[in-house]
């Protein structure tokens, strides 16, 4: 099959990383999973462009990237609303769009959520490397280089025969989520909640928690009530596999959710998001507010299944 | 001794097999680990070991939590009563002190001893490799010999150049890459500990054996293959 250029990157924005579903398999030699933060929109994105849901797309953030087709291609957008333009004519969301040799897409910043996945019908061609094409940003490989995009970047992909038959497609809008600025992520208590104080516990699900700005893919921390262990522990505790969602509460007593770039850890976690809500941890802007809300195992499950259920109908919906 | 389970989640079990870090409880986590990976549950997406636990990564849409926790319960069976052997002796191979090991002297001046001395405590133990992590191909090792015990600096480092040897505590550890790092650097080694081109991409695994050896500066290039 043909690998082509396809795009230019005239500008990077702020963050612009070849992601895909990630890398798993590889947590016992130290290495994080990566991949879209919010997968879910990622996912809907590769469906749109006529890719498996796997596939490696761009995940841009707050201000996005500005991109130039080098050839017609197909296209679609996803995740944040970053206001997405096609030369000086907003992008629809959540659709997909042939778009013409030289045309330019941009963004004009963030009106609902953080992450945006450009998908293009073919997927972006890096080398995998541990079965994955994420860029791995701390340890320096995957995606392009190991880094995020640089201006003048030409991104490649696999040509598809007759690829402009997926243009126009539509994900179904009562699917597409909300990112508010006010969030309510729903949790599962532990692995070490027995190791906190009752009012520590209590403080973690009735308080409200801003975002701090030194959030990014590795963790987002929290700022807001103290969430205290149970007097007489050490800060820390043995090293422990740990994964995304996660919630670790060092010293301090300041929550941190660990995302995806993170495979141990030292710190207790009182409670972990549940999967449904995990592709939302990508959303979440610095100085948004959080809030937590324990649900028991059977719930988060079903929530999952629901999730899972609107992917397998759309993919039949698509057929 | 039962495991006792605990929950991360939805789709995480951690399996703890002790309280404490020790040869025998390591060796526990990686015997589950070897049973583990022999019974192949359906539904069971990744393992990873720690000192002592084992992170049980699955989907639970495939196993539910309550049928994942009885199968690894019999799966355990009397694991718990005898450990898995070291898999690998790794001879490491430092330069130590110098431009590479800048806390060589100050390390020495700490604990009143020569340099010599703690070159020859630090080659003069086996360590086993608790667990992989922190960064990709980091090994957690241990147990220092007591009288190399030394807090970590004050003020780590911004940048931790990649091979560097350090030890913190009880325990020693390798720089896999150029990295922010607090603990006491002693010397430098050639080796490549990780290579994502390389299948597995890190050198050493959970359970093996470590003995690091003194070498001279000239010899570094006989050892970088």
């Amino acid at each position: 099959m043909a690998v082509v250029d396809t795009f230019e990157v005239l500008y990077p924005g702020i963050l612009t990383t070849v992601q895909d579903l990630g890398r798993p398999g590889f947590a016992r030699y130290g290495v994080a999973p990566s991949g879209a933060l919010d997968d879910f929109a990622l996912r809907v994105a590769n469906l749109l462009a006529g890719n498996p849901e796997d596939a490696a797309a761009l995940e841009t953030a707050v201000m996005g990237l500005r991109l130039k087709a080098l050839r017609d291609v197909v296209v679609a957008v996803t995740g944040a609303n970053l206001k997405p333009m096609r030369g000086r004519e907003p992008l629809t969301m959540w659709c997909s769009h042939r778009i013409r040799a030289g045309e330019v897409i941009a963004f004009s910043g963030p009106a609902g959520g953080m992450r945006s996945y450009v998908a293009v019908c073919g997927g972006i061609e890096v080398p995998p490397v541990l079965g994955s094409r994420s860029t791995n940003l701390s340890s320096g490989f995957g995606g392009v280089a190991g880094r995020a995009l640089c201006k003048g970047d030409i991104l490649r992909r696999t040509v598809v025969e007759n690829e402009l038959r997926f243009a126009g497609r539509a994900f179904e809008p009562a699917w597409i989520p909300e990112y508010p600025s006010r969030w309510r992520l729903r949790v599962v208590w532990g692995p070490q909640d027995d190791q906190f104080a009752e009012d520590g516990r209590q403080a973690f699900v009735a308080g409200i928690f801003s975002v701090s700005p030194d959030s990014d893919r590795t963790g987002i921390r929290l700022k807001g009530p103290v969430v205290a262990r149970q007097p007489g522990l050490p800060e820390s505790i043995i090293s422990e596999g740990v994964i995304a969602g996660a919630i670790q509460v060092p010293g301090d007593g300041q929550p941190i959710i660990i995302l995806g770039e993170t495979a141990t850890g030292g710190y207790r976690k009182i409670a972990t998001v549940i999967s449904a809500d995990l592709p939302l941890l990508g959303q979440i802007m610095p100085g948004d507010e959080v809030g937590f809300e324990a649900v028991s195992l059977d719930e988060a499950v079903q929530a999952l299944r629901e999730m899972e259920d609107k992917i397998a109908k759309f993919k039949r919906s698509l057929k | 001794m039962t495991p006792l389970y605990r929950t991360m989640g939805d789709r995480s079990l951690l399996v703890e097999l002790g309280e404490e870090i020790s040869p025998t409880t390591n060796g526990q986590v990686q015997n589950l680990l070897q049973r583990l990976e022999a019974a192949a549950i359906s539904g069971i997406r990744e393992l990873a070991p720690g000192y002592r636990s084992l992170l049980v990564t699955y989907n639970p849409l495939v196993i539910s939590p309550a049928e994942l926790q009885s199968r690894i319960t019999v799966v355990a069976g009397d694991t718990c009563l005898f450990s898995a052997p070291a898999a690998k002796l790794v001879t490491v191979p430092v330069v130590y002190g110098g431009a590479g090991g800048p806390d060589l002297e100050t390390v020495a001046a700490h604990l009143q001893i020569g340099a010599e001395e703690v070159v020859r405590l630090h080659t003069g133990t086996a360590y086993r490799v608790y667990m992989i992590g922190f960064m990709p191909g980091y090994p957690y090792m241990g147990e220092l010999p007591a009288a190399l015990a030394m807090p970590r600096r004050r003020t780590p480092r911004t940048r931790v150049p990649k091979g560097s040897v350090g030890i913190a505590q009880r325990q020693t550890g390798i720089y896999p890459v150029d990295s922010p790092g607090g603990w006491q650097i002693i010397g430098w080694t050639p080796i490549e500990l990780f290579d994502p081109h390389r299948q597995p991409p890190s050198l050493l695994d959970m359970g093996d054996t470590v003995k690091f050896e003194a070498i001279r500066p000239e010899e570094v290039d006989t050892w970088r293959s």
